[in-house]
């Protein structure tokens, strides 16, 4: 591991003062000089494979303020501090059972010992284990922009059918994100040039031709809290994350549904993919594809035909069209069949 | 009694409780990574990123400037020792700073030595290579691989087993299946990771590394180090899991002992967990076709096995399980081959049941689609081909108690409620299969030595060179010494794990209870025979009893008619203090020079096929449920039952727990574990544990084991065989069987996932 120089700010604001420089508007986070540090299950990990070359890190668990640390419901949403742990909020029982979408998402996530340390600001800009971006020997677009996409012609099981582009197909690998890009979550930034409200939805990009962007932060910019709101469709939402083994593997496939519902009939779903896109997934095409249908096995199987419609396999991935699909299928019908 | 310590049957040990367990669940048992060293010096290692070409520059000048960084050994500086050879402790010929050729992957091209840990980790990355770089062939298919016949190039595969006339019978059979199987490239990734620590006294060479052959590394590193091999002792106490893995030495052992050498320090080298990919052994993939002809009525005529294995350009690693699977059945006719496909790789090695996992697993998927070929039950099936006598030599089994296994597992299991018709078995939303399949170990045992001392109040220490690879040898030799001393186990003290030790052949083969328990027993009995002498001599306590039997019972010398005296009181008079006894065990049919061997470090193995009296088998069976969602197809195991014999069972909870651990492996084989290789250049893409995935405690639900008892005096003097690699044999085809009980679709290549099984 390089050295780095190793700081504790004790505020927000002191944190985005130290973050702050002119570079910091220009360059993407993950390659700015000076990074935040949460958990470090990620940041630490790409630190000692050479990926993350931060040379000063702020570390963010000193700091002051009580709100980043607080899990706050209220009648029409549930406020997530940053640096609250995965841990934490998935074992919340008024998160569970106001919306159980968003703490299964994080109970099916990592292990037990990651859930412990990891932050929720922290997973929802956890970065991609594409293999070849792991390994520093290899050519790769997002590490090393123009290098080439190494995945692209090899071991690709694990990568994105939607959402690609010719210069990246790795997927976003975090599962929390999809309940929350789901259910139209808001983040909190701050930074040097004030603070803002961002839609989830705009928080992660698409690879394109820059996949080495993958957020809408500026470096100096951090997350202080995760606002989710809950309406009729909040208690009746499930995550289900299909993976190679029971635990302790990211999805292959994943499906965040909300569903209101009116009797039998659709009034409104509400949809995103895990596991098969380079961005947390919204699947609005599913979405509008249930609306005012009654939910039956053959309306969820348009749906999911709908969701995938535009996806692109690559050698070894091509069973996660079918897979997502599948997996769509059996979370909307487990999802109707849950209690509104 | 619980689960975990099953109630002893017939011929089978008590459950003790493994000596170390306390230590090692109280994190104070030292692995040699752990061992305190003062002054010690880090070491980490740059390796290559292609897999085949030359090395034509190194640059190092970014690493040595790195505040911290002693040395840099690498091209010229292992020049004036031996390069490593392949074979039996040496897991490749590949020297790899004695030559720039870049024979795979992950080859090392350098060792960073330095203050911290840190400083040599980050040295190591700065380290840069120019390459003359070839287009690799990284498997089977790949363009400019080399293929020639396996028999003959290890002494362990001589030939290619046959018997009859297969084309014949083939021609002639009425039922057949010709198909294709695969497994795939695994790495063993024991917890505790591949370390050396190297410390020099003057010309005495003390390496701390995890071992499951501390004599035979001793020798060989002495003669890559040209040094006396009394001046190199290696010390492995405590292994984190080995599996293999740490059997044969690799070429860093040599490098950090140099390293130490030049810097005038102690030395350690941790490798991490994505190095040890390429530095390291693993299971070769290997390819099969399998023939096999049957009459109607269910026997089997005709059995032909052909196979491939990947190994490395310079070496001959063979897997060879035809061995095996050529002897399973009464076949009537065998044919068998075995090629060898030299790739751009490193060396493949020893991995838990090397030869039988893969092809055990080929052989017992074959079983599976015969038996449904035929339709008829594959238990029956299986019961109508139980041989009188193996196919290939005639030889009679020394026992064999397969049929007696698969009755008790399928018992167990509920068997007879399966609806053999394919699907048609659920539980809601989950598609239920159930299958089964035979697990087969060769038993063998080589010479070993071993001493042991008693004392005048009890105390009874055994030493041997063995290895505690977590199967609890150590806590097994105890309980033979304690059981023929006539001691409790508190009173019993084990050493092993050191070169210095009295010497032990490696640790592989399911071959140490057999080999070690032998010669413990050999020494507990010489004392046994001056206790006995000197009880009943004149003027003594017992004397008088004559011809009478004494026996060693609760640290007192007892008569069959009830009459007993002190240890103590024994040793009185014989005024001593101690007795000592060092014993040599040679299982039958050793060479004149086996023991001598068995101290330069080779280990001459008996049982299994090679005996002339008859072949030597533990067997199991067994019987796994699967469940699969309807929808999304993925793969769960609720539950396994295997049944398994093994004659004399030493301790039924450390059998239990090898055998359970087995199972588990075995499911992790079937549905998990892989080494993903990039195809276009050779190279090992999925090198940590996330990615490389083995079974959790989540996909683990149920697992019962039986442990048949079984009576083989045939075996060796403790009437024991091995069964450590016992239970992961068959697993991975039981659980391809109910796969496709479930599903109709038969899945020849492993892993099976989801994947496979999606539309
Ligand atoms: C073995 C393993 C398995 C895993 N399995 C899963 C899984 O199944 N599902 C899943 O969803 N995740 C999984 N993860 C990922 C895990 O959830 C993330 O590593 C974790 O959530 C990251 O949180 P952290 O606080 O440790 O982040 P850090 O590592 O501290 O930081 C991650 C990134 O976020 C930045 N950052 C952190 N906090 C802020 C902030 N407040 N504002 C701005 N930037 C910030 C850092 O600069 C860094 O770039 C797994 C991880 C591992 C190692
Ligand atoms: S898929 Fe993206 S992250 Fe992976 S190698 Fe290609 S460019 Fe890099």
């Amino acid at each position: 591991m390089r050295p780095f120089v190793y700081e504790r700010p004790t505020s927000v604001s002191a944190a985005i003062a130290m973050a702050s420089d002119p570079d910091a508007v220009r360059v993407p986070p993950t390659g700015a000089s000076t990074q935040f540090i949460a958990g470090g299950t990620n940041l630490a990990d790409y630190m000692k494979l050479g990926v993350a070359r931060p040379e000063r890190l702020l570390d963010l668990n000193t700091l002051a303020e009580p709100a980043l640390r607080q899990i706050r419901i209220d009648d029409d949403t549930i406020r997530f501090g940053a640096l609250v742990r995965m841990g934490e909020a998935a074992d919340n029982n008024d998160v569970r059972r106001r919306c159980p979408v968003l703490a299964d998402s994080l109970k099916f996530a990592a292990s037990g010992q990651l859930r412990n340390m990891a932050s929720l600001g922290g997973n929802v800009l956890q970065r991609t284990r594409c293999e070849y971006f792991r390994e520093i020997s290899w050519p790769c677009n997002k590490r090393d922009p123009g290098s080439g996409c190494a995945a692209m012609e090899g071991s690709n099981r694990q990568h994105a059918v939607l959402g690609t582009s010719d210069a990246c197909i790795a997927t976003y690998h975090g599962d929390f994100a999809q309940a929350l890009v789901a259910l139209d979550a808001t983040v909190d930034v701050e930074g040097p040039r004030g603070r803002r409200t961002l839609a989830f939805a705009k928080l992660h990009k698409r690879p394109g031709e820059t996949p080495d962007i993958e957020t809408d932060l500026a470096a100096d910019e951090l997350i202080t809290a995760i606002e989710v709101p809950l309406a009729r469709w909040s208690t009746r939402s499930r995550y289900l994350k299909i993976r190679d083994r029971e635990s302790y593997a990211f999805a292959l496939a994943s499906a965040a549904v909300a569903l209101d519902m009116d009797g039998e009939t659709v009034r409104s779903a509400r949809i995103a993919l895990g596991g098969v896109a380079t961005v947390p997934w919204r699947a609005r095409e599913a979405e509008d594809a249930l609306q005012g249908k009654v939910l039956d096995e053959a309306a969820a199987q348009a749906a999911a035909e709908a969701a995938f419609a535009d996806a692109r396999p690559r050698e070894h991935n091509a069973f996660k069209i079918p897979l997502g699909k599948r997996t769509l299928v059996r979370a909307l019908l487990e999802t109707r069949d849950l209690k509104g | 009694m619980n689960q975990a310590a099953p109630t002893p049957k017939e011929n089978q040990g008590d459950p003790v409780v493994r000596i170390d367990a306390r230590l090692k669940v109280t994190g104070q048992a030292d692995y040699p990574a752990d061992i305190v060293t003062a002054n010690v010096a880090y070491g980490a290692l740059a390796t290559s990123s292609i897999a085949r070409g030359k090395v034509s520059e190194l640059h190092t000048r970014d690493a040595r400037a790195v505040p911290g960084v002693l040395d840099i050994v690498s091209y010229g500086d292992m020049d004036k020792t031996d390069k490593p050879k392949f074979g039996n402790t040496g897991a490749s010929s590949i020297g790899p700073l004695h030559d720039k050729t870049v024979f795979h992957d992950g080859q090392i091209v350098a060792l960073v030595v330095a203050e911290t840990f840190e400083a040599a980790e980050e040295a190591a990355m700065l380290i840069r290579a120019d390459y003359e770089n070839e287009r690799p062939s990284a498997s089977f298919d790949s363009k400019g691989v080399k293929m020639e016949p396996a028999a003959g190039k290890s002494p362990m595969f001589k030939e290619d087993a046959k018997a009859g006339d297969f084309d014949a019978a083939w021609a002639d059979a009425t039922v057949k299946i010709d198909e294709k199987y695969s497994t795939p490239t695994q790495h063993h990734n024991p917890i505790e990771l591949f370390s050396t620590t190297a410390i020099w006294q003057g010309d005495q060479l003390t390496i701390h590394e995890p071992s499951q052959n501390v004599t035979g590394w001793k020798v060989e590193l002495a003669r890559q180090l040209k040094l006396d091999p009394a001046n190199v002792r290696i010390v492995s106490p405590y292994i984190g899991g080995a599996f293999g893995s740490k059997g044969p030495m690799t070429a860093r052992t040599a490098i950090v002992a140099v390293a130490a050498r030049r810097i005038g320090r102690p030395v350690r080298c941790v490798v991490n967990r994505m190095q040890a990919f390429g530095t390291q052994t693993y299971r070769a993939e290997t390819r099969h076709r399998i023939r096999m002809g049957a009459r109607k009525d269910g026997r089997i005529t005709a059995f032909g096995h052909e196979a491939w294995e990947v190994t490395s350009r310079p070496d001959p690693y063979v897997v060879g399980g035809t061995s095996a699977t050529a002897r399973m059945y009464d076949y009537g006719s065998v044919l068998t081959h075995v090629s060898l496909v030299h790739a751009d790789r490193n060396t493949p090695g020893y991995m838990r049941s090397p030869p039988e996992t893969p092809y055990v697993y080929a052989l017992e998927n074959a079983m599976d689609e015969m038996a449904v070929a035929l339709g008829m039950d594959p238990v029956e099936f299986r019961r109508i081909n139980e041989p009188e006598k193996e196919p290939i030599g005639g030889k009679p089994f020394s026992s064999r108690s397969l049929i007696k296994c698969y009755d008790q597992a399928s018992d167990a299991f509920g068997w007879s409620k399966r609806d053999p018709r394919i699907g048609s078995m659920r539980d809601g939303d989950w598609l239920v299969g159930m299958g089964c399949a035979t697990a087969i170990y060769p038993t063998a045992a080589a010479p070993c030595a071993a001493r042991v001392r008693l004392t005048a109040d009890g105390e009874v220490r055994v030493q041997c060179g063995s290895h505690e690879i977590g199967t609890g040898i150590r806590t097994i030799a105890g309980q033979m010494a304690a059981e023929r001393l006539g001691v409790g186990m508190d009173k019993v003290s084990v050493e092993m794990g050191d070169s210095a030790l009295p010497p032990a052949p490696v640790s592989g083969g399911s071959i140490s209870t057999a080999s070690v328990c032998s010669a413990v027993m050999k020494a507990c009995d010489a004392i046994r025979e001056k206790l006995f002498a000197a009880a009943a001599g004149r003027g003594a306590p017992l004397a008088g009893s004559g011809n009478a039997k004494l026996d060693l019972k609760d640290e007192e010398v007892v008569t069959e008619t009830g009459k007993s005296a002190k240890l103590a009181d024994v040793f009185k008079a014989m005024q001593v203090g101690a007795l000592e006894e060092y014993a040599e065990f040679a299982p039958k049919g050793s060479s004149p020079e086996a023991l001598g061997k068995l101290y330069a470090g080779q280990s001459e193995f008996h049982g299994g096929e090679n005996d002339e009296d008859s072949v030597k088998y533990a067997f199991g069976a067994e019987f796994v449920e699967v469940r699969i969602n309807s929808y999304t197809r993925e793969i769960r195991v609720p539950r396994i039952v295997g049944a398994f014999a093994a004659g004399r069972i030493m301790n039924t909870r450390t059998a239990r727990s090898q055998l359970m651990g087995g199972m588990i492996w075995g499911i992790g084989q079937a549905l998990h574990e892989a080494t993903e290789t990039d195809q276009r250049y050779a190279r090992y893409v999925n090198r940590d544990l996330q990615d490389y995935l083995v079974p959790v405690n989540a996909d683990i639900k149920q697992v019962d084991v039986i442990l048949v008892p079984e009576i083989d005096h045939q075996v060796n003097p403790a009437g024991v065989k091995g069964l450590g690699e016992l239970g992961n044999v068959g697993t991975a085809a039981a659980v391809a069987s109910a796969v496709y009980h479930a599903t109709g679709k038969r899945i020849r290549d492993l892993p099976i996932r989801i994947d496979d099984l999606i539309d």
